[in-house]
């Protein structure tokens, strides 16, 4: 199935769940936050939340920043 | 030798239900490297840190939080780069998602050329997340009247800007400061614009309870050696405050008496 994963298209095997797709990445669960399709899916639901064919995930991190003058291309 | 730690005795700050003794909360961007960040945010002696969210790099092999330790500092989630309420918002409820903390460093800039707060926005997002439960810490211009409608509208501190973002220039209306400082209930904590020690020194010599600051420690050229002085500024400035400064006076004030003899 396909997925569009932080705005790029990619391809991962069926009915797998946010905690397996985390896998897949090698992510820490603890240290990421996750939208499907503009909703934030908690962190005692990765095990259980199937990703659907054509959802838009957004995987989150926290980076270095003090505010204001930071962008997304720093 | 007399031990000074008995003579600067201090109260920690207390931002909603959080106690911290050091009064500098510290950026983390900018830094050479991942250890640079950790050894500046070490000698800085901070207690908080503020970071910001962003898209996971899948080809980074090592990351920010793998150098940050929860149990060493408290990890302030920021909404740099929104410039609405909307995007200010969804960014404070991912990142809780990650710090496991309801407290959130609420910025909304009004254009990318000026990087002003936009009032407007900053306020409308401030009320969706107090009614979400957020303990909100709130970056704003130094204008007096919005300071205190943050306060009014929940916002558990209220960060005045100290001179335009990453400008360096220091306390630029140490006026508009004191009238905030004045008229506050809330911890006020002097946000962006701090270009070197004695920056720090005056935010806390006016009165503040907390300075913020990144760039003023990761820009400098040696940042190790700029965090220890901005440690050492806090605490100068903060006990200064604390001691009571004499009165400015016109003329002169001999400190010996007259000679006698």
């Amino acid at each position: 199935m396909n997925i569009t994963l932080n705005g790029k298209s990619r391809e991962f095997s069926d009915s797998i769940t946010v905690a397996a797709m985390l896998a897949e990445l090698q992510l820490h669960p603890q240290q990421v936050a996750v939208e499907v399709n503009r909703e934030i899916v908690k962190r005692d639901q990765f095990e259980i939340h199937q990703v659907n064919d054509g959802d838009e995930i957004e995987i989150l991190r926290f980076v270095g920043g003090g505010g204001k003058e930071d962008n997304n291309d720093r | 030798m007399i031990d000074d730690s008995q003579y600067i005795q201090d109260e920690p700050l207390k931002i909603g239900n959080l106690t911290l003794n050091s009064r500098l909360i510290v950026g983390t961007g900018k830094y050479k490297d991942f250890e640079e960040t950790e050894k500046a945010l070490e000698l800085s002696g901070t207690e908080m840190v503020t970071v910001a969210l962003r898209r996971v790099d899948f080809d980074a092999d090592d990351h920010l939080l793998n150098h940050i330790d929860p149990k060493k500092y408290t990890i302030l989630p920021n909404t740099a780069g929104c410039y609405n309420a909307e995007d200010a918002v969804r960014v404070c409820r991912l990142g809780r998602e990650i710090s496991n903390l309801n407290l959130v460093k609420l910025e909304v800039l009004g254009d990318p050329d000026t990087l002003l707060p936009n009032p407007v926005e900053t306020l409308k997002a401030l009320k969706i997340l107090v009614n979400d439960g957020f303990t909100v810490m709130t970056y704003t211009s130094d204008d007096p009247v919005i300071a205190k409608q943050l306060e009014e509208e929940g916002s558990t501190a209220v960060m005045p800007a100290g001179a335009p973002i990453g400008s360096g220039q220091g306390i630029l209306n140490p006026n508009n400061i004191r009238i905030i400082l004045e008229r506050a209930q809330t911890p006020i904590i002097v946000d962006a614009g701090v270009g070197t020690a004695s920056d720090v020194s005056r935010a806390f010599e006016l009165g503040c309870d907390a300075v913020l600051l990144n760039t003023g420690i990761a820009g400098a050229k040696d940042p190790l050696r700029m965090a220890v002085a901005m440690k050492h500024a806090a605490i100068a400035g903060r006990q200064a405050y604390l001691a009571g400064r004499i009165q400015r006076k016109l003329y002169a004030n001999a400190s010996s008496p007259p000679l006698d003899f």
